[in-house]
C-alpha cells in the first residue's frame, strides 16, 4: 500500500514551511481512479491528458455551485450528477497525466497555478444566469461527445478506456442541455431573450475547441498510430449539432467574432484565477486535511 | 468470516478452490443500494487468489461514481477479516461499465426493493448506433406503465426520478447506460 500526503507532491516542495507549525497528517489516501492500472504516460501523452483533464475539472467546478442554487430542486441534482461525471472524467484524465511526473490527480488540481493550467476558455466563463450555464452547457457537453466519440480509437490504451466510458455518460449531458436549449427557447418571451443572449456571450469560446497546435500534430504522427482526437476535426460535427438545436429552437448563429484563447498555453481569461482561488484555498490551507 | 481468521485456519483455505475469495468479495454491497451484492451489479470483476494475497478489479458504474471507494474499502476489509494478508484492489475502466452486466437476480432485487431496473439493453453504441430507444418504465409497487419521468437525473448518478400516474408514488428508476 503506497502512503502519500493528500495535496502535497515532490513538485510542490515545502509545504510545512509556509504554514509554521500546522501538523500534516499521513493520511491514507484513496487510490485513484484510472485506466489502466499501470500504465505510463509520455511527456505528450500527459500533456495531452492534461487539457482534457483540466478542461473536466473547470467545468465540474463550476456546476457545483449551482447546488442549491438552481431554479428548481431537480436542477440542483442535475447539474450536480454532471458535474460529478466530468469531475470523475477529471481525475481518470489528471492521473494519468500526473504518471509522467510522478505527481497526483490532487497535486496537479491543487498545486498548480493559473498559468499552468491548460483548460480551454469556455469553461472558466462564469455561470452568469442560469441561460449562461445551459448555453456553456450545450456546447461543452456536444465537444465532450464529439471529442470521446473519436478518442475511443486512440492508439492510446488508457485515453481510450477513459473515452469509451466518459462517452455515455455525456450522451446524457448533452441531452440535459438540449431539453433545457428547447424550453428556454420556445418559453416565455424573457427566458428566450436570456438565451439568445447567452448563447452570443458563449460563442466567442467555441473557436479554440478546434485549433489543432504542435503538440496535437506529434501525437497524430505517433508511430503506434494517432493517440489524440483531432481538434480541428472535431469542428464540424460539432457546429453541425449546434445549428441543428439552434434550428429546433427558432434561434439564428450570432455573427460575432472569436476570443483569442489561448488556455492551450496557458493564458487564461480574467475568471479563473478566482475559480482556482476557491477550489484550491482549503487543500492549500490546510495540507493533508481529509474529510 | 470469523472462522477464517485464524492461522490454523489458513493451511486449510490454501487447499480451498479459487472461489472462496470472490465469494467474500461477491457478499460487498452497493453502500447507496443495499440490496444489491457488487456482484449483482457487474462492478466485481476478477478475483485473484495466490495463498493469502489475493488481487481484486473492480470496475465503477459511473466515472464520478462516490461509492466505488466504499465499496472498495469494503472488500479490502472483507478479505483481511477472512484471513488474507495481502489485499489489492484496483480499479479497471476498460470495458466499460453498462448495465447490460447487472444480474438478472440483480433487477429482481432492485424491483423488490422500489427501484424500476434498466428496461432495455444498453448494448454498444459503436455497432448499434445511438438508439434512443424509449420503453415505458414499468412503476416497481403497482407495476401499471403509466409512469413518466420526473427528472433525468436523480438521486445517485446511476438513477432517474419517475413518478407513477397509476398509483401516484414516486420512485428511482435505474437508468440504462
Amino acid at each position: 500500500m503506497t502512503k502519500s500526503y493528500a495535496g502535497r507532491d515532490a513538485s510542490t516542495g515545502s509545504i510545512d514551511d509556509l504554514h509554521g507549525d500546522v501538523a500534516v497528517d499521513e493520511v491514507e489516501l484513496a487510490e485513484e481512479l484510472l485506466g489502466a492500472a499501470d500504465a505510463t504516460a509520455s511527456d505528450d501523452v500527459a500533456a495531452y491528458a492534461l487539457r482534457l483533464g483540466d478542461d473536466a475539472l473547470i467545468l465540474a467546478q463550476q456546476l457545483g455551485w449551482w447546488i442549491s442554487r438552481a431554479p428548481e430542486l431537480e436542477e440542483d441534482v442535475a447539474l450536480g450528477n454532471i458535474a460529478l461525471d466530468l469531475l470523475g472524467h477529471a481525475r481518470s484524465l489528471l492521473h494519468y497525466a500526473g504518471t509522467a511526473s510522478g505527481r497526483t490527480e490532487d497535486g496537479l488540481a491543487y498545486w498548480r497555478d493559473e498559468p499552468e493550467f491548460r483548460s480551454a476558455w469556455l469553461f472558466e466563463q462564469p455561470n452568469g444566469d442560469f441561460a449562461h450555464t445551459i448555453a456553456r452547457q450545450l456546447f461543452a457537453a456536444l465537444y465532450f461527445e464529439a471529442l470521446y466519440s473519436r478518442l475511443r480509437d486512440s492508439a492510446d490504451e488508457t485515453l481510450t478506456a477513459i473515452a469509451a466510458k466518459a462517452v455515455k455518460e455525456v450522451a446524457y449531458h448533452v441531452d440535459h442541455a438540449e431539453q433545457w436549449m428547447l424550453r428556454l427557447a420556445l418559453g416565455t418571451d424573457e427566458s428566450r431573450r436570456r438565451i439568445t443572449v447567452a448563447i452570443a456571450d458563449l460563442w466567442p469560446y467555441l473557436d479554440e475547441l478546434f485549433r489543432d497546435d504542435e503538440l496535437i500534430e506529434r501525437l497524430d504522427a505517433a508511430p503506434e498510430g494517432a493517440i489524440a482526437a483531432r481538434p480541428s476535426a472535431l469542428r464540424e460535427p460539432v457546429m453541425d449539432a449546434v445549428a441543428g438545436i439552434l434550428s429546433a429552437c427558432e434561434l439564428d448563429a450570432p455573427t460575432v467574432p472569436f476570443a483569442a484563447g489561448g488556455g492551450r498555453e496557458g493564458r487564461h481569461s480574467s475568471y479563473l484565477g478566482y475559480l482556482l482561488a476557491e477550489m484550491q484555498v482549503l487543500a492549500r490551507k490546510h495540507p493533508g486535511a481529509s474529510w | 468470516m470469523s472462522g477464517r481468521c485464524g492461522t490454523a485456519n489458513r493451511t486449510a483455505d490454501r487447499t480451498a478452490n479459487r472461489t472462496a475469495a470472490w465469494a467474500i468479495a461477491a457478499q460487498v454491497v452497493d453502500p447507496e443500494i443495499p440490496v444489491l451484492t457488487i456482484e449483482d451489479l457487474g462492478v466485481l470483476r476478477s478475483v485473484e487468489e495466490d495463498g493469502d494475497r489475493v488481487r481484486v478489479e473492480l470496475t465503477p458504474t459511473y466515472s464520478g461514481c462516490p461509492a466505488i471507494d466504499a465499496m472498495r474499502d469494503d472488500v479490502r476489509a472483507a478479505l483481511q477479516g477472512a484471513g488474507y494478508r495481502e489485499v489489492d484492489v484496483r480499479m479497471v475502466l476498460s470495458p466499460a461499465w453498462s448495465t447490460d452486466w447487472m444480474s438478472d437476480a440483480g433487477k429482481a432485487k432492485l424491483r423488490e426493493f422500489g427501484i424500476a431496473p434498466p428496461n432495455a439493453r444498453a448494448g454498444d453504441s459503436r455497432t448499434e448506433g445511438r438508439t434512443a430507444l424509449r420503453m415505458a418504465v414499468k412503476c416497481p409497487r403497482c407495476h401499471s406503465l403509466d409512469t413518466r419521468e420526473l427528472a433525468r437525473f436523480g438521486s445517485t448518478s446511476c438513477k432517474a426520478l419517475y413518478v407513477c400516474d397509476a398509483c401516484l408514488e414516486p420512485f428511482d428508476f435505474f437508468k440504462v447506460l
